[in-house]
């Protein structure tokens, strides 16, 4: 049994640390906030010019000028502050953020990033994403362990445009926990009823444990 | 308004981009996704038919709001942007070759506008270093780290969004609508703003200024706001 989503997201939430600064990217990486222990206090930074981001609005809460950079709507908490564009991305190249979860189309062992486009289909941009691992001090991806076609997305090389040239740190997926160390990812967590056989076969990246 | 000493208060939003659009002009407009883009005044744009425009914008509006309705009347000759995903029409006419895109990384985008209205021409950046938005750019390796050389943008016009000014142009924005509203101000040579309420100089608190006056020329309060919300999100109901 692989873990579903919101144990992915669970196991994420575990590299929160007390006192840290983290950007969660779109998608799943922002349910991680769901799942944030108790004891836990971490400040959620939005890059679109936001620290210390609350929990979606009640539909009487709803204030349009109050968004993620996912573009939803968000609410604020006592310690929240706003700033412009220039500034929060001053937080995030000057390595302020302690730490980034971001999606990702595929790995390589090397950490390099591809999550932005795909050749050939319409490409929508970067967003936000090229500077957040440029700068952020650990870059945790969390993706499934493969594509929707079977393709393992922990690759030797990247064959797609990359986001980052060794910026990974963590890949958190549906089969485990990996770390990229020396240019080498190695499993330091199995997921629940895992096999290390099974991750082996379902991943092209050499991977040591 | 009561009769006004000040020359940057503008009545409509006509008024206040007369003498200041030509065809083929770079206009910086603020906003981040619909939040804080400068809606009446993105109409005027429209109304007033100015095309070939360069836009620097973080997104692209949405097909029926913000710059959306310039790509729908082909203003829009090449938009600078970071994420253009919300906009069916720009995605088609990107692939029908109508419209020129460079894609700057968002903190590029926002650093290379508070670059321009500071007066650096350029600055060195990790941000994009091995990727395609390095191509052509000069790496500079600064104590053994490679680093990217982006330019600094100056628009011939900045649009943007505040919440109050006061008569003399100090503004204050409201939480997540400043986004690249200062940077962008700071990068036009003439900078044009749109906002929910004008106040006497000197009934803001100096010390709360987000943006000063320095940076702005004209003003518009403008009657009303749509202020779209594109991902309504709330925390009952399916």
């Amino acid at each position: 049994m692989a873990w579903s989503r919101e144990d992915m997201c669970r196991r994420a939430a575990l590299e929160l640390k007390n006192g840290f600064y983290c950007n969660l990217g779109i998608g799943m990486p922002t349910m991680v906030a769901n799942y944030i222990p108790e004891n836990v206090n971490v400040t959620l930074h939005s890059e679109n010019g936001m620290l210390g981001i609350g929990p979606f609005p009640l539909l009487s809460e709803v204030d349009p000028d109050i968004i993620n950079a996912g573009k939803q709507t968000i609410t604020e908490l006592p310690e929240s502050s706003y700033f412009d564009s220039s500034e929060s991305f001053a937080m995030i190249r000057g390595g302020h953020i302690d730490l980034s979860i971001l999606g990702a189309l595929q790995v390589s062992e090397k950490g390099d990033l591809a999550n932005w486009m795909i050749p050939g289909k319409m490409v929508k941009g970067m967003g936000g994403a090229m500077d957040l691992v440029a700068g952020v001090k650990k870059v945790i991806i969390l993706m499934e362990h493969n594509a929707k076609d079977g393709t393992s997305k922990l690759v030797k090389e990247c064959n797609l445009p990359l986001t980052g040239m060794s910026v990974v740190n963590m890949i958190i997926t549906d089969l485990g926990v990996f770390e990229i160390e020396n240019e080498k990812i190695k499993l330091i967590e199995k997921a629940k009823d895992v096999s290390l056989e099974e991750i082996v076969s379902r991943t092209e990246a050499n991977i040591s444990s | 308004m009561e009769m006004n000493i000040s020359s940057k208060i503008y009545n409509t939003p006509k008024e206040a981009l007369s003498g200041v659009l030509f065809d083929g002009m770079i206009i910086l407009s603020g906003g981040f996704g619909v939040v804080g883009i400068p809606e009446n005044l993105t109409l005027e744009i429209r109304d007033s038919k100015v095309k070939n425009l360069t836009v620097v914008s973080n997104n692209c509006g949405v097909d029926d709001f913000g710059l959306g309705l310039l790509l729908k009347t082909r203003q829009i000759k090449k938009m600078i942007s970071s994420y253009v995903g919300e906009n069916k029409l720009f995605a088609e006419q990107y692939l029908n070759g109508e419209i020129e895109l460079e894609f700057s990384p968002q903190g590029t985008l926002a650093e290379r506008c508070r670059a321009g209205g500071a007066g650096i021409p350029a600055f060195y950046t990790k941000t994009g270093v091995g990727t395609i938005v390095a191509e052509n750019k000069e790496i500079k390796n600064i104590e053994g780290v490679d680093y990217l050389m982006e330019k600094a943008i100056i628009g011939d016009l900045s649009i943007i969004k505040a919440w109050k000014s006061d008569t003399s142009g100090n503004l204050i924005f409201r939480k997540t609508a400043r986004n690249f509203n200062p940077p962008f101000a700071k990068a036009g040579k003439i900078c044009v703003v749109e906002v929910e309420e004008i106040v006497e100089t000197g009934s803001l608190d100096s010390d709360h200024i987000h943006l000063p006056g320095i940076y702005v020329d004209r003003i518009i309060k403008c009657s009303s706001y749509e202020k779209k919300i594109e991902n309504l999100t709330t925390s009952v109901g399916k």
